[in-house]
């Protein structure tokens, strides 16, 4: 028993029945990401003025991501037409040059889009607290400039006096030292050297933040005062002294942790698209590496499933960069 | 005979054909390809958990009848061991060494908890794990390939993988059962923010509400995988001469359904991996502001909107109800067709009919939300789409009642499940018109009312086609016939205590009686006192029921092996091409090259030779254009 038209098109659809089935795929992965899209419309939507974040992400690495993703999709396609015209090693060099976009796409975003964020502290403020921390907030600015407020304070965590000898040091930065402050019921307040939008809050260029990748000058201060030998105490009066520093109690947070999913639902969504996002990226890597180890013996036996097979997968791989052209916009941009 | 001449033809071609008559044991049987043989898994899988399900609800029945007494004998026993414990914690847990102390106070009746459980889980198991298989997969995965000439599913190994899947999740959501603090107990629709907390567990991972999410997950890819497959048969493996027109209303039926599955589906996936996220990451898309939970506030940062979850749930979850009831429609319209002895009374008007249906069935959701407080704008819309969806409703159920009229009714133990199924369904679906006025569903909502609605369709609606199916084509698949004596018994006890515990439901519920209350409602006597003594009938039938099934499972072993051997391969006289296969069909299907003539119900035709004309039988005077190489599918690849 064989299954009709695996590889010719049937005479009265014009299709071939993996060229269908795909399709009928992405209709369905249309409808997932319509749904994740449709969540982050309503929560934007939802979300109180000032509870939403803007431009936290950092613009030019995630445009030369798209550029990376729209460069694959033109390699595979190229890919597709050498197996058309039946040159094979053509073909191998262009699928090559999409898994190596493939990886550069997932790589950048394990290294420069995702630990940044994982490491960087931020506390949100209860309401009835705004007022007090007003010089790092600049709410009075922003209300005349008809702008939404700032409820959160964040930037770069250190650490408190108890956490002070080495061991403790060593085991305990970036996330998991923000986990241990956190929930630590001996520690009450929290020492933030601020990002630039708390430190100058007045400052026009700081409406929308941009945290990321710019330095925080505080670091820089913080970095020049150690090399001179000054105490941590000293340090901190003079970052106190620039604004520099934050020291939020504890008991005027509504919430605090590291710019992780369970910071609040921009970064829940943000890490559940390009997560899934980024599954699928992988997912169509390994199919394209299979076809670039196992393409020779099939383009032998049958070139023309080769091709179909590449033109199928390369309908998900354009698909995958779609969902990115949604992406972009919506998380980096708006 | 047959099969002997297919594996001489596969060795003359053996260049071509490689694979298949050699296949070991478990290849053939357990993992295999064939689209029949997963068909008839996802169909035992299917009955299986459907009757699983039931025990739930037996058990369940006692305690809404005794309240908080004792379950009798062995059955608190192990209800108790597996299912009585809502709330020890890994540090405590003791299974199997048997209850401590302060459980046996509880004297081993189904606690609040172990209600709560069995409550959600006969939810989740009837929906997705019994009917959607059982009806849905199974039937689809046998019946449809053959009916219309196929050698098989366009694609074999993803139809395996989807019955796979489909596997993993049952061993999931059966797992949950035995992790400490029972399995998922927030119901089948999970509502947040109380399914985003219920059950800590073991890294927020082994619990049982967290698997129920990681089950539905593994469900989900099952079902999408089969309904792209089923979509993609339909529309490249037709055989020659079948056009869309001469389809068997059940391929209509599953096409349809299949339809609503890919695309609505995937929705609920989004929802799941969310909630997942809420569960394992703490994240708040369900999650409020100022949540407190037993008396502390929550540990979310809040911002969250429940109401986002039902709306996604509910875009699932109201086209679900089709995906219950047309792929029954379809089986009762092929059996009642072949037991009137002639055609559906308004065949296109039917497919129309599902068309609408279908595109319908995805902006009706929020009429399950009326209670939310979405506004009385929203609930207007939602309001009229609901009245209108009834139209394509009424017009199946009319078309199939009036393709009784003048028929010479045979009434075989398929046919009596068919007849059975209009008027069942016609009580579920007219009771459910109030439910979609908002004025009348503020007050209807969540009591025993709705469970009267919505069991009428799906109890001795879907479940009962799901009988009448397996009675049909069980001949096909195994080539023996079902007892007819034991079928009837089955039919008649089923329908009689089927309606003695639905029909007073609607009494219960419109006294006002909520659905969710574990003890029957004794602690809420003043306001539904007069209603509660039918608590003892409707347990009584439902234990009835549930003998009523015996018959069922001793026919359905004994005839497999023992049934009577059908005499030909078309033992019903059928018109549809499943009855020009041998019974059971070979891998591969059909012996000879099939082309297709006419219609699917060509009963009676005036002046044919006998009663029914198959579709594939050439007209009398015409060449047979099956032998005419060019037009057979094979000879196209």
């Amino acid at each position: 028993m064989e299954i009709p038209y695996t590889v010719t098109a049937r005479p009265d659809t014009g299709l071939a029945n993996p060229k269908l089935g795909i399709w009928l795929f992405l209709a369905s992965e249309v409808m997932l990401f319509g749904g994740l899209f449709s969540c982050y419309i309503f929560q934007r939507i939802g979300a109180e003025p000032g509870y939403w974040p803007h431009g936290l992400l950092n613009v030019p690495i995630g445009f030369a991501n798209t550029l990376i993703l729209i460069a694959s999709s033109v390699t595979v396609i190229l890919a597709w037409a050498s197996l058309k015209m039946r040159k094979f090693n053509q073909y191998m060099w262009f699928m090559l040059a999409t898994i190596a976009c493939g990886l550069i796409f997932l790589g950048v975003k394990l290294t420069f889009e995702w630990p940044p964020k994982l490491g960087h502290f931020g506390a949100i403020l209860k309401k009835e607290a705004l007022v007090k921390y007003e010089g790092f907030l600049g709410n009075e600015h922003l209300a005349e400039r008809k702008l939404e407020p700032r409820v959160e304070i964040s930037g770069h965590l250190l650490p408190p006096e108890s956490y002070a000898h080495d061991a403790v040091k060593k085991e305990l930065h970036g996330r998991a030292l923000i986990e241990a402050v956190v929930h630590d019921p001996n520690v009450h307040e929290f020492k933030v050297v601020v990002d630039p939008e708390n430190a100058n809050p007045k400052d026009k260029a700081n409406e929308r933040p941009h945290f990321i990748p710019r330095d925080r000058p505080g670091d820089d201060v913080e970095k020049k005062l150690k090399a001179e030998g000054k105490s941590e105490e000293e340090i901190e009066k003079d970052l106190e002294h620039r604004n520099m520093l934050a020291v939020i109690h504890k008991e005027d947070v509504q919430w605090a942790s590291s710019f992780e999913p369970k910071h609040n639902n921009y970064f829940a969504t943000y890490f559940m698209i390009t997560g899934l996002h980024g599954a699928h990226v992988l997912a169509g890597v390994i199919v394209f590496v299979y076809f670039f180890f196992t393409g020779r013996a099939l383009y032998r036996r049958n070139p023309e499933q080769l091709a179909n097979r590449v033109e199928v997968s390369g309908l998900f791989w354009h698909f995958v960069d779609l969902i990115w052209i949604f992406v972009f916009p919506l998380f980096y941009l708006l | 005979m047959s099969a002997q001449a297919t594996d001489h033809a596969a060795h003359a071609d053996h260049a071509h054909d490689e694979h298949h008559h050699e296949l070991g044991w478990w290849r053939k049987y357990v993992f295999s390809t064939d689209h029949k043989v997963i068909g008839v898994q996802y169909g035992i899988t299917g009955l299986l958990f459907l009757f699983f399900g039931l025990l739930l609800m037996l058990v369940m029945r006692w305690s809404i009848a005794h309240g908080e007494q004792p379950l009798p004998g062995f059955i608190g026993w192990i209800t108790h061991m597996f299912f009585g414990n809502g709330v020890i914690t890994w540090t405590d847990y003791t299974f199997p060494s048997g209850p401590r102390m302060g459980e046996v106070l509880s004297g081993w009746s189904l606690t609040k908890e172990g209600y709560n459980v069995f409550g959600a889980m006969h939810g989740t198991i009837m929906v997705f794990f019994g009917i959607v298989p059982a009806a849905f997969a199974g039937f689809a995965n046998f019946v449809m390939p053959l009916q219309i000439g196929a050698p098989d599913m366009t694609f074999p190994r993803i139809n395996m993988a989807s019955y796979w899947s489909l596997f993993i999740s049952c061993v999931i959501l059966l797992l949950s059962f035995v992790v400490p603090g029972g399995a998922a107990k927030s119901g089948w629709t999970s509502y947040p923010p109380l399914a985003g907390f219920a059950d800590a567990g073991f890294w927020h991972v082994l619990n049982g509400q967290t698997l129920w999410i990681l089950a539905m997950v593994f469900n989900i890819t099952a079902s999408l995988l089969g309904s792209l497959n089923f979509i993609a048969t339909m529309v490249q493996l037709r055989a020659p001469g079948l056009t869309w027109m001469r389809l068997p209303f059940f391929c209509w039926a599953i096409f349809i359904t299949a339809y609503l599955l890919l695309l609505a589906f995937p929705v609920l996936e989004a929802a799941a991996v969310m909630q997942l996220m809420d569960r394992v990451f703490g994240t708040s898309f369900f999650m409020p502001t100022g949540l407190i939970v037993n008396g502390q506030p929550a540990a979310f940062a809040g911002g969250g909107s429940p109401l986002l979850w039902q709306h996604l749930f509910w875009f699932l979850a109201h086209p679900e109800v089709y995906v219950l009831i047309l792929p029954a429609i379809g089986i009762v319209t092929e059996i009642i067709a072949n037991n009137t002895r002639k055609p559906i009374w308004g065949y296109k008007m039917m497919v129309g009919a599902i068309f609408t249906l279908a595109f319908l069935s995805f902006i009706v959701w929020a009429h399950h939300m009326y209670m939310t407080g979405m506004g009385a704008k929203v609930s207007a819309f939602f309001q009229t789409t609901t009245i209108i969806i009834s139209v394509p409703s009424v017009i199946l159920l009319t078309a199939l009642l009036l393709s009784l009229w003048g028929g010479s009714i045979r009434f075989t133990t398929p046919m009596l499940f068919a007849t059975a199924f209009l008027p069942m369904f016609g009580i579920g679906g007219l009771t459910g018109i109030p439910l979609a006025f908002n004025a009348v569903d503020l007050y209807l909502h969540d009591t025993y009312y709705i469970i009267a609605h919505f069991h009428y369709i799906v109890a001795p609606g879907t479940i009962f086609a799901i009988f009448a199916g397996v009675y049909y084509w069980f001949p096909k698949a195994t080539g023996r016939m079902m007892n007819e004596f034991l079928g009837k018994l089955h039919f008649w006890g089923s329908l009689i205590f089927i309606n003695g515990v639905f029909g007073p439901m609607f009494l219960q519920g419109m006294t006002g009686m909520h659905r969710r209350w574990y003890d029957g409602g004794e602690v809420f006597k003043q306001t539904v006192g007069e209603v509660l003594y039918w608590n003892w009938w409707i347990s009584l039938s439902a234990w009835l029921l549930g003998l009523a099934q015996l018959p069922f499972i001793i026919n359905f072993v004994y005839s497999i092996f023992a049934g009577k051997r059908v005499t030909s391969d078309n033992p019903w006289d059928a018109t549809t091409l499943e009855w020009e296969t041998p019974s059971p069909p070979g891998h591969g299907n059909f012996i000879k090259p099939i082309h297709v003539y006419r219609g699917p119900y060509e009963y009676s035709v005036p002046g044919a030779d006998k009663d029914y004309s198959p579709q594939a039988e050439p007209p009398p005077g015409s060449p047979d254009l099956a032998a005419t190489p060019h037009l057979t599918p094979a000879a196209a690849h």
